[in-house]
């Protein structure tokens, strides 16, 4: 069926058919409106400034990350409350097996996602064996972690090998590695969930999971899996950390609020806190919101405490910009 | 369509029955309870004098209250994410507000009665009217209101407590008969009880609110004013939430961090007392007995000579625990 | 006398094998036999319709035969061999599929994504998305619905009708030989009702056996071959739909004459004062709309879906208001700003989807009752547990009026069957004392002895003196039960017609076409 189209109409329809989420509307207003505020009280020197667009972007890795993981997981109808422990737990283990040296890189490595899968089948074990409700069971295994990290490790722990620091500061030509990393992770996560068969899955458990069931989806498989790479992003986020630190430290998971905002931002990019709807582009966009306003307020000298009160605005106000319209009955 | 069986049982049995059905329905937190306290008495000669358990109950009142008041949002389907961060706001606040004035309690309290309800309307309304998930709405209140307290006191708490603002949390009331020392937090709790008990229980508010978190468009085509009845509930949440760190501030004193996490202890209170997360089940006394549940088991940990991490790990596991026990019980009934 | 009907099981000529039988199935759940030996054979391109009322087995049946239950005993028989199912997924895969009254799709995917569900092709291991539709495509054409469903439509903009068509289509993509619909027609309008018979007619040719639970007879009559009727969970009886009367097979379900199926309608005597009074009521979806409501009525309101009559139901009761027009309640001009403002000024409304809008599950049924009655009193003040002060046993005394069927009104409701919700449902709105009570959909998804129970209610409310609207996509309901019939059209109210009116005139004011041979008393809409 073709039918000759105006070249408006036929970019409007192309335009549609890549369903931007809405939170980049609300991205260009941030952007477009610190850059007015930049302008009126820094002379436009904050985004003018290379460095600190660099620092934009390099904020956003850390929690971008770790958001990935946390959208995967949201969208198969569960949540993850224990990812910033498991950054922490990341940050401490792989600085103390480093110790410094480069040779001992590969053991770190290796050992943190192993212990992040194991985390993260735990988590999927509790919610889908024992039917304990996610917010609980990971809320639990958040505080198991905080205790056998408490127990063991109180300062600053070992420390990371020059080597490794690449990932924290090298670049690739103008662009961060870690920048990249991020990209990657998030292509990564697209591609999951748009291409692949356990993609799909995600989608159908956390759309209605008596239905998914009755197609014969193995539900607990699919839950687990996203928990699993949940995790594991957090501990990839960790190794990012601390190569910037270059030392593990126990506070570092909680003391960024990684489990809250990796939620917070998820829900600002589009995707249903209840699951089956949503993706990581609407994420990455809510990251990246965070981040300019992080920075932004950094520059402009705005007290910390009322950087904390704006987060919690800009948190309730995107979400409100999604729902306001809408006619649901909410809790 | 009812059958009716011709029962050849003798009366004894028959009473045993009776006796075995009802004790099944009992809610599971009270017997937990209650071979926690049976432990915690033989761990700790303390806890089997009259002193020990006033200071037992005295200290875990504050949770309890704010349970209380979670568990109000939690039956109308929805979650307060703020209470802490409303426990931070009291005690940072009213160290300033006091000046180290006595004059200045009463009026403190005052204000930051106020400024709870003043978080339950925001929480209540942007819910209702905005339709923004509580979740979502009461996390960043949680932000919000930390970052606000802590700017109004530039990061460190301003001063002490007078006595006379302290007493509600720590104070007793000397020669009781039997009790000998009855804490005044006690009091405030069984008083805050006893109404949460009446509106919830006995009064049309706590059934609506029930209506709310069980099917909320039957509500609304029944003629509950569901925003108002929302709303109210998180005005409650707030505001016991106020009474909980007068509370907890006179108790213990004041750091930055006070109140922080305490939202999640409550919820893990009201899920030990049978709250379902998703509205339409709850109980003021169970989860009254849930919050005392959850400090007796850590009792007990201190006691075993568990250092403090452990205690997280442990706190942990029987959250869990007691979530996937409450869960499968349920699971087994329908 | 029905051994005549029964068809022998030599006799069947043609398609003699049967394509899926069950033999002597029995099972059992706590406290109830809810099948005992029963029997069936089902043929490759005949219609069998399975009737009985609510717990004589018929939902359990199928579920079995689904893969969803196991027997206790028994076989199940496909294709000639013996098959057992342990999950609904290996029944899908052998070729039987069911299709519930809800549906089972996820409203955030595409119908393609739907109906692939865990069976996504993969090119390279990535799912193809492309041979998704196109396949779902084929299947459509198949199915004659191309042009009604895309497969690249997200679920949730589609209407229940397509919903069904969408689900049926994932069926037949299992190349299922075995179609079962539980109540198919139930949430459907006649236009609606017809597409779906066309397409049963369809599958028919392919050679698939289609079985189908129903509660309405009329609809039973015209698509199915084969008619079966189960009492607690005993086999009755299977008759030829072309030998049997809808008499007969009331009787077989329920032992009682066609005759007492509805209470008598009212008499001119019967009918008061106008109670309500609409003049002109306009909104997003209505418009024009004049009509008047007696004391003592039944006023039956008809239509196609979408015509109108929910809405017509919610514009009155405050939820989704009239912006512009009177509305006059015992002479007195209102305007009804909200439900619990209706509830003041003593309207009821029972509504279509009473899991949805009219329960509360996990709350006691004395809880239920009251909740009108709590709504509009102090709110911290307190009733009794069982009523209001003047009122002490209004609860058991509610539970008496409206037969509703428990050991203990503490028990959920959750746990009792349709009828008895229903029944719940009303004790609620008669607690209220509403003098006006709107009914939509009264008797839906509920078997033949609780709907006459209900029908039998309305009209003894009548006789109270309460007006009653009732809205109904049944038409034998509305001849059965109105004194007056309201017929809508595309947001307005095509006209009225009198009591008694035939199915036709009724179909014909609904579609457009006004009846021009005078055989029934038109009365310009509005004027009494």
């Amino acid at each position: 069926m073709t039918t000759t189209t105006l070249p408006g109409k036929r970019f409007s329809q192309f335009f549609r058919s890549l369903n931007i989420p809405p939170v980049y509307y609300f991205l260009i207003v941030i952007f477009l409106g610190s850059g007015i505020l930049d302008v009126i009280y820094s002379d436009g020197q904050i985004f003018s400034n290379q460095a600190i667009r660099l620092n934009i972007l390099v904020r956003s890795v850390a929690l971008g990350i770790v958001a990935v993981g946390q959208t995967l997981v949201i969208i198969s109808g569960s949540i993850d409350l224990s990812v910033a422990y498991m950054i922490s737990i990341t940050s401490v283990m792989s600085s103390y097996i480093m110790q410094g040296q480069t040779e001992n890189i590969f053991l770190a490595i290796v050992v943190v996602f192993a212990i992040g899968a194991l985390v993260g089948l735990v988590n999927g074990l509790i919610i889908t064996k024992l039917h304990v409700n996610p917010f609980i069971a990971t809320l639990g295994v958040g505080l198991i972690l905080k205790g056998i990290i408490n127990a063991t490790f109180s300062n600053y722990t070992g420390s990371v090998p020059r080597s490794f620091e690449f990932f924290g500061y090298e670049r690739l030509g103008p662009i961060p590695v870690s920048v990249i990393i991020l990209f990657l992770v998030v292509l990564g996560g697209w591609f999951l969930l748009s291409r692949t068969k356990f993609g799909s899955h995600l989608y159908g458990v956390g759309g209605n999971v008596e239905v998914a069931r009755l197609c014969g989806l193995r539900t607990d498989r699919v839950v687990i899996g996203a928990h699993i790479l949940c995790s594991m992003t957090a501990v990839l986020t960790g190794l990012f950390i601390v190569s910037r630190l270059r030392a593990g430290a126990p506070w570092v998971g909680p003391d960024g609020v990684y489990d809250l905002e990796s939620i917070a931002t998820v829900v600002i990019g589009g995707t249903l806190l209840s699951g089956g709807k949503g993706g990581v582009w609407g994420t990455l966009a809510g990251v990246i919101i965070f981040s300019i306003l992080s920075t932004a307020f950094n520059q402009l000298g705005v007290n910390p405490y009322l950087t904390l009160v704006l987060r919690g605005a800009i948190v309730i106000l995107a979400v409100a910009s999604y729902t306001y319209r809408s006619k649901n009955m909410v809790a | 369509m009812t059958t009716t069986t011709i029962s050849t049982e003798s009366g004894f049995s028959k009473i045993l029955r009776n006796v075995w059905t009802a004790l099944t329905k009992v809610p599971p937190v009270y017997p937990i309870f209650i071979v926690l306290f049976i432990l915690v008495t033989f761990l700790s000669p303390t806890y089997s004098s009259m002193n020990g358990i006033m200071a037992f109950l005295r200290r875990t009142a504050p949770l309890a209250i704010l349970a209380v008041g979670q568990m109000m949002v939690l039956s109308s389907g929805g979650f307060d994410l703020s209470q802490g961060s409303v426990v931070t706001m009291v005690c940072l606040g009213s160290s300033l507000l006091l000046n180290n004035d006595p004059a200045n309690a009463y009026p403190a309290i005052g204000i930051m009665m106020a400024i709870g309800i003043g978080v339950g309307l925001v929480n209540g309304l942007v819910t209702s009217y905005l339709k923004v998930p509580s979740f979502i709405v009461t996390l960043g209140m949680m932000l919000l209101v930390k970052g606000l307290a802590l700017y109004w006191v530039g990061g460190a708490p301003k001063g002490y407590f007078t006595d006379n603002w302290r007493m509600w949390g720590r104070g007793y009331i000397e020669n009781v008969p039997i009790f000998d020392r009855f804490p005044i937090g006690l009091i405030l709790l069984i008083v805050v009880g006893g109404i949460a008990w009446y509106i919830f229980h006995r009064a049309n508010f706590g059934k609506q609110v029930l209506a709310i978190g069980d099917n909320v468009k039957a509500a609304k085509f029944s003629g509950v004013k569901v925003n108002f009845v929302r709303v109210s509930a998180f005005v409650i949440s707030s505001f016991l939430a106020v009474i909980g760190g007068i509370m907890t501030g006179g108790y213990g004193g004041v750091n930055v961090t006070i109140g922080e996490g305490m939202e999640l202890q409550a919820i893990a209170g009201c899920v030990v007392g049978g709250v379902l997360l998703g509205g339409g089940k709850g109980s003021v006394p169970n989860v009254i007995f849930g919050a005392y549940t959850l400090e007796i088991l850590f009792t007990v940990l201190n006691l075993l000579g568990l250092p403090k991490p452990y205690r997280d790990v442990i706190q942990g596991l029987i959250i869990i625990a007691t979530v996937a026990y409450v869960a499968l019980s349920t699971r087994r009934k329908r | 006398m029905t051994e005549e009907l029964l068809i022998s099981m030599d006799e069947k000529s043609e398609n003699s094998e049967p394509l899926m039988e069950v033999r002597n199935i029995c099972k059992r759940f706590p406290g109830v036999q809810a099948l005992n030996d029963v029997s069936l054979k089902f043929f490759p391109g005949l219609v069998h319709a399975v009737m009985g009322e609510n717990g004589a087995g018929k939902s359990t049946l199928m579920k079995i035969m689904a893969g969803a239950y196991t027997p206790d005993s028994g076989e199940v028989i496909l294709t000639g061999k013996k098959v057992t199912f342990s999950h609904p997924h290996e029944a899908h895969q052998q070729g039987v599929s069911i299709i519930y009254q809800e549906f089972n799709l996820l409203p955030d995917r595409t119908v393609a994504q739907n109906i692939f569900l865990g069976r996504e092709q993969t090119k390279f291991g990535l799912i193809d998305t492309d041979a998704l539709n196109k396949q779902s495509t084929a299947v459509l054409k198949e199915m004659g619905m191309d042009d009604v469903i895309k497969p690249t439509t997200m679920c949730h903009t589609l209407s229940v009708a397509e919903q069904q068509i969408a689900e049926i289509a994932k069926a037949i993509s299992f190349d299922s030989k075995v179609l079962i619909m539980d109540e198919p027609t139930a949430a459907l309008s006649s236009t609606e009702v017809k597409i779906l018979n066309e397409l049963i007619l369809r599958l028919k040719t392919r050679g698939m056996a289609i079985i189908f639970i129903s509660h309405r007879l009329n609809e039973v009559f015209e698509i199915a071959d084969e008619i079966t009727v189960l009492k607690d969970g005993v086999w009755v009886g299977t008759v030829n739909s072309k030998d049997a009367t809808p008499e007969q097979l009331v009787h077989m379900m329920v032992g009682r004459e066609l005759d007492h199926y509805f209470p008598p309608l009212g008499k001119p005597e019967d009918f008061g004062e106008v109670v309500l009074s609409v003049k002109d009521g306009n909104n997003a979806f209505l418009s024009g709309i004049n009509f008047q409501l007696r004391r003592g009525e039944v006023l039956g309101v008809a239509g196609l879906q979408g015509s109108g009559r929910t809405e017509l139901a919610q514009a009155l009761f405050g939820v989704d208001p009239f912006k512009s027009g009177s509305v006059t309640l015992l002479g007195k001009p209102i305007v009804v700003r909200s439900p619990s403002h209706a509830i003041k000024m003593k309207m009821g409304f029972v509504t279509e989807d009473r899991k949805k809008e009219g329960i509360w599950p996990m709350q006691p049924i004395r809880d239920n009752m009251l909740m009108t009655v709590r709504a509009i009193q102090f709110m911290f003040g307190g009733i009794s547990k069982d009523g209001i002060r003047r009122a002490r046993k209004l609860v058991p005394n509610l539970g008496k009026q409206v037969d509703v069927r428990t050991d203990s009104y503490d028990r959920e409701v959750q746990f009792l069957s349709g009828g008895n919700q229903q029944k719940v449902v009303l004790a609620k709105w008669l607690a209220s004392e509403a003098k006006v009570f709107l009914f939509d959909e009264p008797t839906r998804g509920i078997d033949v002895e609780a709907k006459a129970s209900i029908h039998d209610m309305i009209r003894a409310l009548t006789k109270k003196g309460i007006a009653v609207l009732m809205i109904s996509s049944e038409l034998p309901e509305i001849i059965g039960m109105s004194d007056r019939i309201l017929v809508m059209r595309d947001g307005k109210i095509a006209g009225e017609l009198p009591a008694k009116s035939s199915e036709n005139d009724i179909m014909l004011m609904a579609t457009g076409h006004n009846p021009g041979n005078g055989s029934n008393k038109m009365t310009a809409a509005g004027e009494n």
